[in-house]
């Protein structure tokens, strides 16, 4: 590619997955208790995106990585800690609430004009990753309103694997149904790739790469725009947790031919 | 009831281009119960290759039928398959649209509301509501539910599979309207479908029973050593004697092969990260299933929400897995009962 790619994470944040979470009712809507002191990381698919992206933008000469996340300045800053080691990227601070609850059309308005607003924008160098869902609303939608509002019309949902070409075009794996991946060949950027896990690992950390983020991540997020994300006429109902108890039966002492024995009974029933 | 509302389902057709898919099938049954219970006028739209071929499924629910059809849907692609979603929408004229589960639709389903001024709001596992439309939804990879409704019009719901019933209507000659779709420049191709070789699927949404693997297949036995292609062997023996889906762990399918060639590949060759169930992975929906070697934390559980009856055999008696999320726990040597599983299995299928 004569030019490099601009490639420009979308990335949440979310309370950490081994946290128990706990609904409460707050003056604009519901919200999670203790909210705030929750330990926070970047979404889990978001994070395959990022490490995807550094990847793509390392293979090409010229190549930019920008990280757009919407949350509270405190909580980005904590989560930046830890992310600022993994890859190198500019980070874009959107100040504005934590959560699920919100609402995926304001989210993704904010987002994209943020995108928007990036100096030295290219469409056609453009190229939009984020996870396909969050772990915290996983709606799914919130990547694509963005692209719809950038006015991308190649998009792809559920992506594990890419592979650019010469000519800037890109071979594209999706998950569909089945266990099967759909292959496609785009014609190149702008496109939104909403990533699933993708095949690289979480880097290790790095303290250079860290050092270097850190210089830009705190006027990022100083520099924070605050927004206020409308819900559009979204209105919560009742929000609860799962009745999941489950009367268990605890078989300490049976012998493995009499286990097996119940068990293929078990599936056999109807 | 008389409504202001008017319902359109929108649905696509399966890989052969002209029979729809059995989750566009589902959501024709919401479609139907939902218009009979607010009285308001359904539609069924269709995109697909040959849709006008698939009407015939749904011609006996009375719906105005909608067609984007011709060989420009005959791939799943955002930009055309967005086009004809908009087109049938717009032909349709519906306050709330109904969108079929499935890959195909849920890519372009939130582009669409959009285009039309609407919201979207995906993962709907039931529709409620006395005279008004209510939407129910998992937040937090399904640890809370939620039932949320909306004031804005059009208002899409992206229905999960396997919440409806699938439509079973007898097949009847369809009236079809074919919409007139405007197609923007196509840069995608979609050049087909990749699968693991034959033989060596692992993922089979159909099936009644999910067998979940977990890290403990990998370490070390009472005799000190790692049996890893002895456990590969025996989920596979399994999974061929009892038809079963394979669902996995994170740590599992985090694993690779330790040094050599290897390094890059899974411990477990057939395993990949479209098997891993939880929190980063899938929330399959089977009606039983069967957890081994896992440690069972919450963020396990979270991928067994949809499970009906749930066992499992943990050598570990007091994980968190084994109170209050399973039904029976079995506290053994997976390796163990596995084999006489699969050899009792083996004698059945000798037998018949």
């Amino acid at each position: 590619m004569a030019n490099g790619l601009q490639i420009v994470v979308c990335a949440g944040i979310v309370p950490d997955p081994l946290q128990t979470l706990e609904p409460v009712s707050g003056v604009d809507g519901p919200g999670l208790k203790n909210e705030m002191v929750l330990p926070a990381v970047l979404d889990p698919w978001a994070a395959c995106a990022l490490y995807e992206a550094a990847r793509l933008a390392a293979s090409v000469p010229g190549s930019k990585l920008w990280l757009v996340s919407l949350g509270p300045k405190a909580k980005l800053q904590q989560v930046m800690m830890t992310v600022g080691q993994k890859a190198a990227f500019e980070l874009v601070a959107i100040d504005g609430p934590i959560g699920g609850f919100a609402d995926a059309h304001a989210t993704a308005a904010a987002l994209a004009e943020a995108i928007a607003a990036l100096p030295g924008l290219e469409p056609e160098r453009l190229l939009v990753f984020g996870g396909w869902e969050s772990a915290t609303r996983g709606a799914g939608v919130t990547l694509e309103l963005v692209g719809q509002r950038l006015g991308i019309t190649d998009k792809f949902q559920g992506v594990d694997q890419t592979a650019l070409r010469e000519d800037g075009s890109f071979e594209v794996l999706e998950r569909v149904e089945g266990g099967k991946h759909q292959v496609s060949a785009c014609a190149g950027a702008p496109a939104v790739l909403g990533w699933a896990t993708g095949s690289l690992a979480e880097p290790r950390n790095n303290p250079q790469t860290g050092m270097q983020n850190m210089r830009g991540i705190m006027p990022a997020l100083q520099n924070a725009k605050t927004v206020k994300l409308d819900a559009n006429g979204l209105r919560y109902m009742q929000v609860s947790l799962p009745k999941q108890q489950r009367e268990t039966r605890v078989e300490k002492n049976m012998a493995p031919d009499a286990i097996a024995r119940e068990l293929v009974e078990w599936m056999a029933a109807e | 009831m008389s409504t202001t509302e008017t319902i359109l389902v929108l649905t696509h057709v399966d890989e052969s281009g002209a029979v729809l898919t059995k989750a566009a099938l589902e959501a024709v049954t919401a479609g139907v119960e939902l218009s009979r219970r607010m009285g308001a006028a359904l539609t069924v739209g269709m995109v697909g290759r040959d849709a006008e071929a698939a009407a015939s499924a749904v011609a006996a629910t009375g719906a105005r039928l909608l067609a984007a059809t011709g060989e420009a849907f005959a791939q799943a692609r955002y930009a055309s398959d967005a086009a004809g979603c908009e087109a049938i929408c717009r032909t349709a004229g519906a306050s709330v649209v109904l969108v079929a589960a499935g890959a195909r639709l849920a890519r372009v389903a939130a582009g669409v509301a959009h285009r039309l001024g609407g919201v979207i709001d995906t993962h709907i596992t039931g529709i409620g509501g006395e005279g008004t439309v209510e939407a129910t939804r998992w937040f937090y990879r399904q640890r809370m539910e939620a039932v949320i409704c909306r004031e804005t019009r059009p208002w899409f719901l992206l229905l999960d599979s396997g919440t409806h019933a699938v439509y079973a209507g007898e097949a009847q000659t369809a009236q079809v309207e074919t919409v007139e779709v405007t197609l923007p420049a196509l840069r995608t191709v979609v050049e087909g479908l990749r699968a693991p070789l034959l033989g060596a699927q692992t993922i089979r949404p159909d099936a009644r029973l999910l067998l979940v693997a977990g890290a403990g297949w990998t370490k070390k036995q009472p005799d000190g050593q790692m049996h890893v292609a002895e456990a590969g062997e025996q989920i596979l023996a399994f999974l061929r004697l009892s038809g079963a889906s394979l669902g996995s762990s994170k740590s599992l399918a985090d694993q690779k092969a330790g040094g050599g060639n290897g390094a890059d590949q899974p411990v477990l060759p057939f395993l990949t990260h479209m098997n891993q169930i939880g929190q980063t992975g899938s929330t399959p929906r089977h009606a039983k299933g069967l957890s081994t070697c896992c440690h069972g934390e919450e963020p396990h559980a979270v991928g067994w929400r949809f499970i009906g009856e749930r066992r499992a055999i943990s050598l570990d008696a007091n994980c968190g897995w084994t109170r209050g999320k399973a039904d029976v726990v079995y506290v053994a040597d997976a390796f163990q009962v596995m084999a006489r599983v699969n050899a009792l299995l083996e004698a059945d299928k000798a037998q018949n």
